[in-house]
């Protein structure tokens, strides 16, 4: 039992960490959730095979961020999307959808065409890094998908993004 | 249910229409400033059979909700009159309505004879002239069609007294809204404009936005998911048919009808950039009318159907253009602080009406053509989306509450920005689209 109720937190804790850090198992380990009796749960974490979407989505981060406004690619995106084209070129079969999202912050019309140019910012950066054109498709949700429900900068700040989804078909 | 729409015979000008005096007409008109309602005084229908007294009174009901709805209307109550009146043929004693200081009074008789078919008569009277105002007329219609008989009434009454075009008998599209922000399921619906009759017409597994009504009312376009991407579609509400309005993978949008109906315009996003296209309705051809990089959308005809308004941001923030229908040069007509968006022009040709943002609050507005004259009807966290009553008397835009339990609902405010109300729905609603007069 302890086993199961650790293991998708764990999966949780993984992704918050990026990588796998042992500080945060140890961390883990000794936090509330455990054990009822007070011992301390524990157990191995299969590791992601590389070359798997849910690879792609946790560990090299599936979504960057925009400021109001803008569809311009930051540097801390273009890190980012340097990685989704890492992964893209050593998995040359899977093809990918870019979501371009706004926050609430615009008219709805508005907000899709910005969501679309966000989208499309992020496939010129793709291709910029030699990812195949025809391996990335876009769609716009406007305002329409926010992750975050509240109304002010902090929810507004992650609901401007664009999030790349890995296909789970393999292309031709 | 459009069909039977069809099947309702009006029959106008069967009764004697007296003179007008030489008195100024009774009339109450539109205008900015305080108006004072016009007194209105509206005994019960009468029955003229044992069976039509609950439809008699429903009937009445909603013909003075429809006016009182206004604010440009008073009805006085019926413990304050003097008279009943008995008789749709009178007499009826004037110095009782002047007494309570009845401006105007509307009698009516409802009889529904063995079919179950529907006659419903009105006039309506110039209290203090002792005259009818305007022909009196007869409806017949099945039952079940009170509440728009009820409505074409309130029709009359409005025109004959405001010297406007009627806007009662219409419906809304809309998109019903269920569940939280960040797990909305939208609905397209559409209602009555008052909120009755919400009928329901798609299930919420996809996203739909933005219905707009063809301008014989028969046909909604909007903005649906289905298939995975944002694409417009065109809906026929008589046969439920249902079909894509451009044959093109990529993503459409922002559709809305010429006036004429045989063409619709639309955003297309090509590539992350959004231009303006005009597609036929009848061979689904396409052609692009804006050719910038940056964003062009939510355009909108103008009735006569020579131009176009729609919003860019080419020059940063997003603005409102005007461009001659087919294309050119635009030319940008808002310069007020904030960002503009979403025009519309008014059937009346007048105003268009616009969502702005300033200050970090979005209004509702209207502007003439020229962009001179802005007037900002309405202010609050989110309001958004204007849609005009077919007489470009009265707009009905959306309101959102902010925070994760917020939700849009429904708002109507006349051209002035007075008799701002909410309009009922059964849950979270917003993109409301004003049908034209119904037949």
């Amino acid at each position: 039992m302890s086993v199961r109720a650790t293991t998708g937190a764990l999966l949780a804790m993984t992704l918050l960490a990026g990588c796998a850090n042992d500080d945060n198992f140890e961390l883990f380990g000794t936090s509330p959730d455990s054990d009822g009796a007070g011992g301390i749960g524990q157990s191995e974490l299969a590791s992601y095979e590389q070359d798997t979407p849910e690879y792609f989505t946790s560990i090299v981060g599936d979504r960057v961020f925009f400021l109001v406004d803008q569809s311009t690619i930051t540097e801390e995106s273009a890190a980012t999307l340097q990685q989704q084209a890492g992964w893209l070129n050593a998995n040359p079969d899977f093809t990918v959808t870019i979501e371009g999202h706004a926050d609430e912050q615009g008219t709805r019309e508005y907000n899709l065409a910005l969501g679309a140019r966000r989208a499309g910012s992020v496939k010129d950066f793709l291709v910029g890094l030699g990812i195949a054109a025809h391996r990335i498709s876009t769609v716009t949700y406007g305002k329409e998908r926010p992750v975050a429900a509240c109304s002010d900068e902090s929810c507004w700040s992650q609901n401007r993004r664009s999030v790349t989804l890995v296909n789970k078909e393999l292309s031709g | 249910m459009v069909a039977a729409a069809a099947a309702l015979a009006i029959a106008a000008g069967c009764h004697a229409t007296v003179a007008q005096s030489a008195n100024e007409p009774l009339r109450i008109e539109i205008r900015q400033g305080v108006i004072k309602p016009l007194q209105i005084a509206m005994p019960a229908f009468v029955a003229g059979s044992p069976e039509a007294g609950e439809l008699a009174r429903d009937i009445k009901d909603v013909v003075a909700a429809d006016l009182t709805g206004t604010g440009l209307f008073r009805e006085i109550p019926a413990a304050a009159h003097i008279s009943d009146v008995t008789s749709f043929n009178g007499p009826f004693s004037f110095p009782d309505w002047k007494a309570i200081n009845a401006e105007a009074l509307v009698v009516g008789e409802v009889g529904v004879d063995e079919t179950g078919r529907m006659t419903v008569k009105f006039r309506l009277f110039d209290v203090f002239a002792e005259a009818a105002l305007g022909n009196g007329t007869q409806f017949t219609s099945g039952s079940a069609d009170w509440r728009r008989i009820a409505h074409k009434i309130a029709d009359g009454i409005y025109s004959q007294l405001t010297g406007e075009r009627p806007f009662f008998d219409t419906r809304v599209a809309f998109i019903s809204e269920t569940g939280p922000k960040n797990d909305r399921s939208k609905r397209l619906a559409v209602m009555d404009y008052d909120g009755a009759n919400v009928e329901y017409l798609t299930e919420g597994e996809e996203i739909v936005l933005s219905p707009r009504f063809s301008p014989d009312g028969d046909r909604l376009i909007y903005t649906s998911y289905l298939t995975g991407m944002p694409r417009v579609q065109m809906l026929d509400l008589r046969t439920g048919e249902q079909r894509a309005i451009i044959e093109s993978s990529d993503m459409t949008f922002a559709p809305r009808f010429s006036p004429d109906g045989t063409r619709v315009l639309m955003s297309i996003s090509l590539d992350g950039n959004t231009d303006i296209y005009e597609v036929e309705v009848s061979t689904l051809r396409a052609s692009r009318l804006t050719r910038s990089a940056a964003i062009e959308t939510a355009p909108s005809y103008s009735p006569d159907g020579k131009w176009i308004v729609f919003e860019s941001d080419r020059s940063l923030a997003p603005q409102i253009y005007v461009m001659r229908s087919g294309g050119g040069e635009p030319r940008r007509i808002s310069f007020g602080q904030g960002r503009y968006g979403t025009p519309v022009w008014s059937p009346s040709g007048d105003y268009i009406a616009f969502t702005k943002q300033h200050g970090g609050r979005f209004h509702v507005g209207v502007m003439r053509a020229d962009g001179s004259g802005e007037r900002i009807l309405s202010s609050s966290f989110l309001d958004e989306g204007p849609t005009w009553a077919p007489n470009g008397r009265v707009l009905m835009f959306f309101r959102e509450t902010p925070g994760a339990d917020g939700g849009p609902v429904l708002i109507s405010v006349d051209v002035y920005g007075r008799n701002l109300k909410r309009v009922p729905t059964p849950g979270f609603a917003s993109d409301p689209a004003w049908s034209p007069l119904r037949e």
